[in-house]
């Protein structure tokens, strides 16, 4: 197996991925970098986020209106000095972007647009049309190509970590073309690989979100933080998913039942605004959890609208005008016309809450750093605790890019006085990973079909773990993840190729999915109470005397996981009420 | 799309207040068994590429990606091609289709009549199946120096750049690319002349060019001002018509024929004139 | 075994033949023979004016056969083709930004296609035709 050496490995080439490789670039321009992703860095999933990128940067706004906004939207399980170091850096990274060439929307005078956004107080979303996210991938991509010091292994499949001496010392990974496997010895590796959505039969997730960074970081001993909290966006195309960003709500869109009426203001989140005239982090512009359960409550009701694909809410924005719609939100009209054959311009959307985000993620400190030496972790993967029990939207874009760059830093630093690495543990450990393919290839006594189990798996999570959970439900989920593990080791390979194999990527990641699963159902069952995107109709109250924790879940091969609890970091702000009745009290 | 025939499903309206709403078709779409003839290699066993037919029953509402992934999913296994996003962004379902270049997440079935025919994009070499090798377009692109060369260096503790509405919808249109490679599949000047840089990196060139901030025209025109660049290009302007993102590569590269022009009669006909 | 691209030949005389677009574009560039061959004509016209009056109206009845006739109603048709590809192709060439936006192509197009009518008619009218 050939090793590639190099100073620092990152693993996954989307917007984490490549904040962190351009800081290393820049701190130390002598450092050897490896950008290992399994797609070309502009087929990285941060291309689909639509609506934008949150700092405080006009008069009005503040930090502390920022901070309060990202902790109550968090249902207070962010970190609040997680949260604090993350406000104060928000506008600078996104400047920094400006300063890269990204297309960010402009007032008259020169100066960067805001707009509102779900659950924030102020105007204070970045935004390039409806496609802030792909524009912020390709600027950062364009931008990475300035730097000789950054190697990438496109279309490499990472396997395993490679942990010796109680640290991380780098990974191994598949050329995707060729099938060779391929060791990388690296003094730290940072994990940006992007959420596990796709766990989930109905998301707004691209195919390749499938919770490999997680499940490496997971298997390697680094646990899994807060994965109970799956956030669903409440404005999904019902046939393919496809995200209708908050931005229509922001802009002015509003949701309504087949009755036409605006319901969201019967679940806490009115008085009813005037159409039109959106008024922040009230009605339409509530955060998502609460917007998502309001359908849930609104179908239980009968009041949902049925269509050939399933029931739905309708989302109105004809209010809007054409040209403010083509304006602001071109891609939206582009996708309901083109999957839907709908035109926004003339028509209300059909849309229901479809799964989006992974509150969970590998456990780190506000550092950017795993309890795993010598691995980091930034992005969807991980779970700084930012966003704590429901994100707010626009505040993960800045997410990867504040904690992309600060798990460079820290990667930086933890190069400092290292011990020599031990190649022969290492190679031995390397071994493993080739040892487990390789009985993939040879297995002949499989049983299992690997679209089968992926659909048991997709078919459990959206009945056990959906937006609302029962204690039943929560076993029965937990049974059957534990069950499909089993039945995963019997899973048959299909396609013996050397090349290209995507049924062996396939199988491997749902076996990244399966480990997740676990993780997120278990997190979910021991969790009794509610709290952010995580319901329970059997514990219907927030519990901080119980469940101010995170829940931190560790691997523990083919048995069932163990569970710990971490405290959360309490600054300045104690628990409160969120409040999204506006400025009617 | 231009030739979009009738929708499959009536259009929606929201409903008037107090009515209870029925839209399209409760219990799904209507299914039809398509007919695909997708092109397959593996170099493991095969010395040439070779057509295989597969019958998928569909929904009339899908995307030929849907009817791949059914066929992946229930038929066969051992089909490879590169997908991800689903709504055309991702840019990495670029396939021919009947022979005309598209993403697959955005070919509708609606527009297709009888045997389907799949194959990889035209103009890259095949890996495997639908799965081609983009290690030119990508060598290309970085060759065009896609990134701001700012005018002026300035601080970030300075703040953002002022850059006008009007400034930003001079190349707001060319920073659309994804990288789907369409383009290059299209481009018969590409096919015959593998050195052409190709439209969409000549495009971003373009893109930057265009941009208030940037100052690195110059430098960029070393690869784009020359025969391997827009001078090869004789303006089919088969890139524009497969553009998935409307981004009109074939528009900008005739810009930048004239603006290489005038530095080339600065330059040479105009005494002491530097371009 | 690993990986063995393939890779697939790029027909260089036959590829016109793969997408109508490309027969398209093949037409517009095939005009330019026909113009280039009315230009050696009219190289001819005027070796045959410098040759004195008897040679031009020698020239001049040349025109008129029916054959020429043929070949100038030819060349007229791909001059009014290849015309009206270039003035289709100077709103790609030449977008016009006026503040925000961009002046609709169809306008700009359209703007050539009116100074070639005016252009042609001053012409007429000066030959005395009109």
């Amino acid at each position: 197996m050939e090793t590639i050496t190099t100073d620092i490995a990152i693993v996954g080439a989307g917007g984490a991925g490549l904040r962190a490789a351009i800081a290393l670039a820049e701190t130390n321009p002598a450092l050897r970098i490896a950008l290992i992703s399994k797609v070309y860095p502009m087929r990285s999933h941060t291309c689909a986020a639509e609506g934008g990128a949150a700092g405080v940067i006009k008069p009005d706004d503040s930090f502390d209106m920022h901070f309060d906004d990202t902790v109550g939207g968090g249902d207070w399980l962010s970190d609040q000095d997680c949260v604090e170091y993350f406000i104060h850096e928000a506008p600078k990274e996104l400047l920094q972007l400006e300063h890269w060439g990204c297309p960010w929307n402009r007032e008259a005078d020169g100066s960067v647009s805001v707009r509102p956004f779900g659950g924030m107080k102020k105007k204070r979303t970045w935004f390039a049309a409806d496609k802030s996210g792909f524009h912020i991938l390709h600027t950062l991509f364009q931008t990475s190509l300035k730097f000789p010091s950054i190697t990438r292994y496109d279309e490499y499949y990472a396997l395993d970590l490679l942990v010796d001496d109680g640290r991380c010392q780098g990974l191994t990974a598949m050329e995707m073309r060729s099938g060779e496997l391929r060791q990388f010895h690296a003094k730290s590796v940072i994990i940006a690989g992007g959420g596990a959505g796709r766990m989930f039969p109905f998301s707004t997730n691209g195919a390749i979100k499938t919770g490999d960074g997680m499940a490496m970081a997971y298997r390697a001993g680094a646990p899994l933080k807060d994965m109970e909290f799956v956030q669903y966006h409440p404005t999904g195309l019902p046939n393919t998913g496809s995200l209708l960003t908050e931005a229509c709500r922001g802009e002015g869109g509003i949701l309504v039942n087949k009755n036409g009426r605006r319901y969201l203001q019967d679940y806490g989140m009115g008085p009813e605004t005037p159409v039109g005239k959106p008024q922040l982090k009230t009605m339409e512009l509530g955060p998502r959890d609460r917007v998502s359960q309001a359908y849930w409550h609104e179908l239980q009701k009968g009041n949902t609208v049925t269509t050939q694909w399933g029931e739905c809410v309708l989302l109105d924005m004809r209010h809007l005008g054409e040209k403010m719609i083509n304006e602001r939100l071109p891609l939206v009209r582009e996708l309901a016309e083109a999957y839907l054959g709908v035109d926004i311009v003339r028509e209300a959307v059909p849309i229901r809450p479809v799964v989006h985000y992974m509150m969970g993620g590998i456990s780190t400190n506000t550092a950017a750093a795993t309890p795993l030496p010598g691995l980091f972790a930034a992005g969807e993967c991980a779970c700084v605790s930012l966003n704590g029990a429901n994100r707010l939207g626009s505040n993960s874009l800045v997410e990867l890019l504040v904690f992309g760059r600060r798990a460079a830093l820290s990667a930086i630093e933890h190069l400092q006085d290292l011990p020599p690495a031990n190649t022969v543990a290492l190679n031995a450990r390397a071994g493993e990973t080739q040892a487990r393919i390789d009985e993939l290839f040879s297995r002949s006594d499989g049983t299992e079909s690997m679209s089968g189990l992926r659909k048991e798996m997709m078919d459990t999570m959206e009945k056990n773990v959906g937006i609302y959970r029962t204690e039943a439900g929560l076993k029965e989920g937990v049974d059957k993840i534990h069950e499909l593990r089993q039945r995963y080791r019997r899973v048959i390979l299909t396609d013996k190729s050397s090349v290209f194999n995507t049924d062996l990527f396939q199988v491997l990641e749902l076996g990244s999915m399966l480990d997740c699963a676990e993780a997120v159902t278990v997190g979910a069952l021991a969790r009794k109470e509610s709290r952010g995107a995580h319901q329970r109709l059997d514990f219907v109250e927030r519990d901080d005397t119980n469940y101010l924790r995170h829940t931190m879940v560790y691997h523990q091969g083919m048995d069932s996981p163990r569970i710990d609890y971490l405290d959360v970091v309490i600054t300045k702000s104690p628990p409160g009420v969120r409040d999204y009745s506006g400025d009617h009290k | 799309m231009s030739n979009s025939p009738p929708r499959s499903h009536p259009p929606l309206a929201a409903p008037p207040e107090g009515a209870a709403a029925s839209l399209g078709r409760p219990g799904g779409s209507s299914e039809r068994t398509v007919t695909l003839e997708v092109l397959r290699y593996d170099p493991d066993t095969d010395s040439e590429a070779r057509f295989q037919r597969y019958e998928v029953v569909c929904q009339e509402e899908w995307v030929v990606l849907d009817a791949l992934n059914k066929v992946k999913a229930d038929i066969d296994p051992t089909l490879n091609y590169r997908w991800s996003c689903h709504m055309a962004v991702c840019g990495s379902c670029g396939m021919m289709i009947n022979g005309e270049p598209k993403l697959s997440c955005h070919a509708f079935l609606r527009n297709y009549e009888g045997v389907i025919r799949i194959e990889p994009l035209a103009n890259f070499p095949i890996e495997r199946d639908l799965v081609v090798a983009p290690d030119d377009f990508m060598d290309k692109l970085k060759r065009v120096k896609p990134y701001l060369i700012p005018k002026q260096e300035k601080p970030i503790s300075e703040g953002e750049y002022k850059q006008t509405p009007a400034q930003l919808m001079k190349y707001r249109q060319y920073s659309m690319c994804i990288n789907c490679m369409l383009c290059y599949a299209a481009c018969p000047q590409y096919g015959l002349t593998p050195s052409f840089i190709g439209p969409a990196a000549l495009t971003l060139a373009h893109r930057y060019n265009q941009d208030s901030r940037d100052g690195g025209r110059k430098e960029r025109q070393e690869v784009a001002a020359t025969h391997e660049g827009v001078w090869e290009c004789t303006f089919v302007g088969a890139c524009s018509e497969v553009c998935p993102a409307h981004v009109d590569p074939a528009s900008a590269l005739q810009q930048m024929k004239i603006t290489s022009s005038i530095d080339w009669i600065v330059e040479h006909l105009i005494p002491g004139g530097k371009p | 075994m690993s990986r063995r691209p393939l890779l697939r030949e790029f027909p260089p005389t036959t590829w016109y033949f793969r997408q109508p677009r490309y027969l398209r574009y093949m037409s517009r560039e095939i005009t330019s023979i026909l113009i280039a061959a009315y230009c050696v004509l009219l190289v001819f016209g005027l070796h045959s004016l410098a040759a004195g009056p008897a040679a031009w109206e020698a020239f001049l009845l040349t025109l008129k056969s029916p054959a020429s006739i043929v070949f100038q109603l030819l060349v007229l048709i791909a001059a009014v083709y290849h015309a009206a590809t270039w003035f289709n192709a100077t709103q790609k060439a030449m977008p016009l930004q006026i503040g925000e936006y961009f002046v609709p192509g169809a306008m700009i197009s359209g703007a050539h296609y009116v100074a070639w009518a005016l252009l042609s008619f001053a012409i007429l009218f000066l030959a005395g035709v009109i």
